[in-house]
């Protein structure tokens, strides 16, 4: 697993990151990282940068982990997520400008094969349905 | 004296934030996705939380605790840009501003560390369309009679802008009406820290 970047999916709905974790689970199988979180601290609809660390340490690969947001506030909150990690990691760590499901799916494919991170978030980010 | 400025600066925003959260939901309701005031009450209670640990530390100490807090417990853009803002100024400050050169010095990198974060300027219809132009009148030692006018009219001339960033960009030409709700955020703390200097 840590041969592969790792996926990281954050989405404001806690229902929509996992949904989203299960679309790329069902095409990659167990062979990358993949970790999700949504909601806000309360619970509600939102980010939290705490959960976001938190799900990047949890699938932390030296290959790297790319990040799939959903609107405003997740890119935001990843974004300072990130810069909260050791500076080591924070530099393996990469947004996808992508749509968080097609997006995720496309760079969990894309890393299941064994590709670098800015393979991975190429791929994502040149998805076009 | 540090201690008691910070613990009072925390009360009145804090206070301020959370008697208008309605307010802020109503505006973003009507552009965003109509969470600021429940993030923003969010973070208020945070810092009431911590108050008397933020208020024990120096200064700049205080700024990135509390920067740090909010990052933590928002949950919404706002928390980041806030966020970015306080540690932004704690990296800038020393102590306590001995003026309004000093503070206008300290303010001044709070809003830049929120330019970087939300990659925005002023003119696209968020918070920074009152702090720019309210750092200007602090840098110009303007009175704070004169500082919570600008916060004002700034706020009541984001009405008519088109937005550019968050969610409310979305609406476009939509947004054109409406107050930006982070505006008026950035109103009420300007205004709450008014309140503070007035009374010192």
């Amino acid at each position: 697993m840590s041969d592969s970047v790792s996926i990281v999916i954050v989405s404001h709905s806690p229902a929509v990151a996992r949904g989203a974790a299960d679309m790329v689970r069902e095409m990659v199988g167990e062979e990358i990282g993949i970790a999700f979180c949504g909601g806000n601290p309360d619970g509600g609809l939102g980010t939290d940068v705490g959960a976001i660390a938190s799900a990047i340490d949890s699938v932390w690969s030296p290959r790297g982990v790319a990040v799939l947001v959903d609107l405003g506030g997740a890119e935001t909150n990843s974004e300072m997520a990130i810069e909260l990690l050791d500076s080591e990691k924070s530099r393996r760590v990469a947004i996808c400008n992508a749509p968080i499901v097609e997006g995720a799916v496309m760079a969990g494919t894309e890393a299941a094969c064994g590709s670098s991170l800015e393979e991975v978030k190429k791929t994502a980010e040149e998805f076009q349905s | 004296m540090t201690q008691k400025l910070v613990s009072r600066l925390i009360e009145a925003i804090a206070n301020s934030i959370i008697a208008n959260a309605e307010v802020l939901t109503t505006l973003d309701q009507a552009i965003g996705d109509g969470d600021h005031g429940a993030n923003m009450r969010r973070g208020a209670k945070a810092l009431k939380t911590q108050c008397d640990e933020i208020s024990s530390l120096e200064f700049a100490a205080a700024l990135k605790k509390a920067g740090t807090a909010i990052v933590m417990t928002v949950g919404g853009a706002s928390g980041p840009l806030y966020g970015s803002a306080l540690l932004g100024m704690a990296k800038a400050a020393s102590g306590v501003p001995k003026n309004a050169k000093e503070a206008s010095v300290v303010v001044r990198a709070g809003i830049d560390a929120v330019k970087a974060r939300g990659k925005s300027d002023a003119g696209a219809k968020t918070m920074l369309d009152v702090l720019v132009p309210v750092q200007s009148e602090i840098e110009s030692g303007s009175s704070i009679a004169r500082i919570r006018t600008v916060a004002e009219e700034s706020l009541e001339a984001t009405k008519p802008m088109l937005a550019k960033k968050g969610r409310a960009a979305f609406l476009g030409e939509r947004s054109i009406g409406h107050a930006d709700p982070g505006a008026k955020s950035a109103a009420l703390i300007v205004h709450a820290i008014c309140d503070v200097l007035e009374a010192q």
